[in-house]
C-alpha cells in the first residue's frame, strides 16, 4: 500500500522541513476523512444494536430458534431463523445458476472471443450490473415469471420426487426459484467480471506452453487456466453470494412472500431478510421497527462474514507464475 | 487399421479427419427442420422451448459426430466452445429482453405529460399524471450524494495511497472493504435509525442522500484508489525533488495525472447510485407532489415512483411504472455510457496532457 509512497517523510530533514501549514493541514484532514469511514461503520454498528435491543428484550421467543415473525403482537414473538433461511436458500440458488453461465461469460470473453470483440462484449455484459434493482424486480414479476412457469410446471410434474424441486400449493410462480433466477442475473456480471480478469492474467507462456504440447483449447483451461485462476473465482463466486444476500426491492417484488418455512423451492412463498424490511416496516409498531433493525443486523453480520471470507480466499490465490 | 482407429481415437492431430463448417451447418439445417417437424406433429410447443430443444439436440448430434470422426477430445473440445458461446449468449438475453420490453412498455407514457406533471390528485386508475417529481427528487439526491461522498472518498483515497502505512492504514483499507459489502438495504436502516429516530430530523431528501452516501463512499474509494496507485512514482519524486510540499505534489502532480480514471470512476458509481431502491425506501418516505427542496419533508424518487406503481395494479399505473423504469434505465446508463466514452476520450489525449 505504501509502496508508491515517495522517499519516506522523517528520513530526509530536507523534505521534512518543506512542511508547511498548508501542508500539515491537509495532512489532518486527509486524515480525518479516514477517521470518517471508521466513524461511519462504528455508527452502522452501533444504532442498529441501539435500536435493536429493545425490541429483542420485548421478544418472548428465542431471537435465534424461533420461525414466526409476530413482534407487534402481544406478547412479541419473533425470529430470524425464517427470514435468515429464505436468504440463504435465494442466494445459494442464484449461486448455483450464475456461476457456470458466469464462468462460460468469462471464458468466451477471455479466450474464445476474437480480440477486437473482446472488450465491448464484456461491456455488454457488464451492462447488466447497470441495471437498476427495481427495473430487475419488476422485470422478473411481469415478463420472466410467466416465461419461468412453463418451465416450473414441467419441472414440478416430473421432479417433484425430489422435494425440494416440487411445489406443495400445487401452483407455481413467485417461488424462492424465480426469486433465485432474477437474483442469479442480477450477480452475474460481478461474478463473469471478476472471472475475466483472472483469466486474462493467467500468464501466457502457461497457456501457450499446454498449447504447445497439442492440447485443444478446452485442455490448455483445464489445465493452464482453471488451476490458476482457482480461488479468484471461488472469491468471485463469495461476493456473489453477499450480493445476493443483500439484495433487497428485486425479492421484495418477485416473491410473494409468507413467513412459512419454504422447502420446496417452486412453491410460492417465503421471505428474505432485506425484503421482510422492505416490505412491512411502513407498517411496523415500535417493536416491530425494532424488530426488523434486528434482522438488518443480523444481515450486516451475515454479509460481512461472507465478504470476510472472499477477501480471505483472494488473498490465499495463486502465487503467480506457479507451474500446476 | 487398429492403428488407424488407435490414431484417430486419442490425437487430435493436424492431419486427422476434421468436421466441415459445411457438415456442422447441414447438420444445424436438418436439426431445426426435424424439429419443427416435430413440434408441429407432437405436443411440444412454444418458441423457447424450441430453441433451447433445436440447441440440445445440435449439440448432441455435433458431439457424436465429431466422435465417430474427429476422436474424443476434439468432440469435448467442440462441445464445450458450444457451451461456453452459449452461456454467452444466455447471459446476454436478460439484459436484451429487458432492454426490448422496458422500451415497448415504457414508450406508451413517454409523452410531455410524464416529463412535466407530477402525481398530484391523480388517483392510482387514472390515466395521466407523471414523475416529474420523482426525476426531480431523484437529481436532486444524487447531485446532494455526489457533492458529499466525492470529497470525502477521495481524501480517503488520498490519505490511503499517499499517507497510509502501518497498522492504521490496513485497518482503515480493510474497513472500505467492508463497507463495499454493506447491503443497500442496511444502509437505510442505518440512517433511518440515526437521523429518523434517534435525531428526529423527519424524513427528507437529504436523508436519503446520507444513505446512498454509504453506498457510493467505498466505490469512489476503491476506484480513486486504483487510478492514484497507477501515478508512477518517478512524477512524485521529481515534484519532490524540486522542492514542493507533499499536498502540493498530491494536489498539482498526483491528482491531475489520475483525474480521468477518477472521474470515470465517481460516474459509474453515480449510475449504481442512481438506481438504488431500498435505502430511499426507509428515509424518504415518499409523495405524490412536487418537492423541489431536499431538505425538508419527504421527496419522491424515481425508484420509489416506480415501487409505488407497480403495488398498485391497475393498467395505467403498470404504464407510468414502465415508462419511469425506462427514464431511470436511461439516466443510469447515459451516465454508465458517458464514463466510458470519457475513459476513451481521456486516454486517447494522454499523450499530449502531462508528465
Amino acid at each position: 500500500m505504501t509502496s508508491t509512497a515517495p522517499a519516506a517523510p522523517g528520513r530526509s530533514r530536507l523534505l521534512q522541513e518543506r512542511r508547511t501549514v498548508p501542508d500539515r493541514g491537509f495532512r489532518v484532514l486527509v486524515i480525518a476523512a479516514a477517521y470518517v469511514v471508521l466513524a461511519i461503520l462504528a455508527g452502522i454498528a452501533i444504532f442498529l444494536v441501539l435500536k435493536a435491543v429493545p425490541a429483542l428484550h420485548k421478544d418472548t421467543a428465542n431471537f435465534f430458534t424461533t420461525f414466526a415473525w409476530n413482534p407487534d403482537n402481544t406478547p412479541a414473538q419473533f425470529g430470524i431463523g425464517v427470514l435468515a433461511y429464505g436468504t440463504l436458500v435465494t442466494a445459494l440458488l442464484a449461486l448455483v445458476i450464475a456461476i457456470p453461465v458466469a464462468l462460460g461469460v468469462a471464458l468466451f470473453i477471455a479466450y474464445y472471443a476474437p480480440r477486437a470483440l473482446a472488450q465491448p462484449l464484456g461491456y455488454l455484459v457488464d451492462l447488466l450490473a447497470a441495471v437498476p434493482s427495481i427495473v430487475y424486480g419488476f422485470w422478473g414479476l411481469l415478463f420472466l415469471r410467466p416465461y419461468s412457469a412453463g418451465l416450473q410446471t414441467w419441472v414440478a410434474r416430473y421432479f417433484s420426487w425430489t422435494h425440494v424441486l416440487g411445489t406443495s400449493t400445487g401452483t407455481v410462480g413467485q417461488s424462492f426459484f424465480l426469486a433465485g433466477t432474477v437474483l442469479a442475473v442480477m450477480i452475474l456480471p460481478i461474478v463473469a467480471a471478476i472471472s475475466r480478469e483472472i483469466f486474462l492474467q493467467v500468464p501466457q507462456t502457461q497457456r501457450e506452453a499446454a498449447l504447445a504440447l497439442g492440447a485443444t483449447k478446452w485442455e490448455m483451461i483445464k489445465w493452464s487456466a482453471l488451476p490458476y485462476a482457482r480461488s479468484g473465482i471461488a472469491s468471485a463466486a463469495v461476493l456473489g453470494f453477499g450480493r445476493a444476500l443483500g439484495e433487497t426491492i428485486a425479492v421484495a417484488i418477485v416473491l410473494s412472500t409468507n413467513y412459512e418455512l419454504v422447502s420446496k423451492l417452486l412453491s410460492p412463498g417465503g421471505n428474505t431478510i432485506a425484503a421482510n424490511i422492505a416490505l412491512t416496516y411502513s407498517d411496523a409498531g415500535q417493536v416491530g421497527t425494532g424488530a426488523l433493525i434486528a434482522s438488518g443486523l443480523v444481515l450486516f453480520v451475515i454479509t460481512l462474514v461472507v465478504n470476510l471470507v472472499a477477501r480471505a480466499i483472494a488473498r490465499q490465490s495463486t502465487p503467480a507464475g506457479s507451474v500446476v | 487399421m487398429t492403428a488407424a482407429t488407435l490414431d484417430q481415437g486419442t490425437q487430435a492431430g493436424l492431419s486427422t479427419r476434421r468436421l466441415s463448417r459445411w457438415t456442422l451447418l447441414g447438420v444445424l439445417v436438418a436439426d431445426v427442420l426435424v424439429s419443427l417437424g416435430l413440434f408441429a406433429v407432437t405436443p411440444l410447443q412454444g418458441r423457447a422451448d424450441f430453441g433451447v430443444f433445436v440447441l440440445l439436440v445440435y449439440l448432441a448430434l455435433q458431439t457424436m459426430l465429431s466422435i465417430s470422426v474427429e476422436g474424443r477430445r476434439k468432440a469435448v473440445d467442440r462441445f464445450v466452445l458450444a457451451v461456453v458461446v452459449g452461456s454467452f449468449v444466455v447471459a446476454l438475453l436478460p439484459l436484451a429482453s429487458i432492454l426490448v420490453y422496458t422500451s415497448v412498455h415504457g414508450a406508451k407514457r413517454f409523452d410531455t405529460t410524464f416529463f412535466t406533471h407530477s402525481m398530484r390528485n391523480v388517483g392510482p386508475n387514472d390515466p395521466g399524471g407523471g414523475a416529474y417529481h420523482a426525476i426531480i427528487g431523484t437529481l436532486e439526491q444524487l447531485a446532494l450524494t455526489t457533492v458529499i461522498a466525492v470529497p470525502l472518498g477521495l481524501l480517503v483515497a488520498i490519505y490511503l495511497t499517499e499517507y497510509a502505512r502501518g497498522r492504521f492504514g490496513r485497518f482503515v483499507s480493510f474497513f472500505v472493504d467492508v463497507m463495499t459489502g454493506i447491503p443497500s438495504i442496511v444502509a437505510g436502516l442505518f440512517i433511518y435509525a440515526l437521523w429518523i429516530q434517534t435525531l428526529k430530523l423527519g424524513y427528507s431528501g437529504f436523508a436519503g442522500s446520507l444513505a446512498l452516501v454509504v453506498i457510493m463512499l467505498p466505490t469512489v474509494i476503491r476506484s480513486s484508489e486504483e487510478m492514484l496507485k497507477l501515478v508512477p512514482p518517478s512524477l512524485r519524486e521529481a515534484g519532490l525533488a524540486l522542492g514542493m510540499t507533499k499536498s502540493k505534489v498530491v494536489l498539482r502532480i498526483v491528482m491531475p495525472t489520475a483525474l480521468p480514471g477518477i472521474v470515470t470512476g465517481v460516474m459509474l458509481a453515480m449510475s449504481r447510485v442512481a438506481g438504488e431502491t431500498a435505502p430511499l425506501l426507509l428515509t424518504l418516505f415518499g409523495i405524490d407532489q412536487i418537492v423541489n427542496d431536499p431538505f425538508h419533508g419527504p421527496q419522491e424518487a424515481l425508484p420509489l415512483f416506480i415501487f409505488n406503481e407497480i403495488s398498485r395494479p391497475s393498467p395505467e399505473a403498470y404504464d407510468r411504472a414502465w415508462t419511469a423504469a425506462l427514464t431511470l434505465i436511461i439516466i443510469v446508463m447515459v451516465f454508465n455510457l458517458l464514463a466510458r466514452l470519457f475513459v476513451r476520450f481521456a486516454s486517447r489525449n494522454r499523450g499530449s496532457a502531462r508528465a
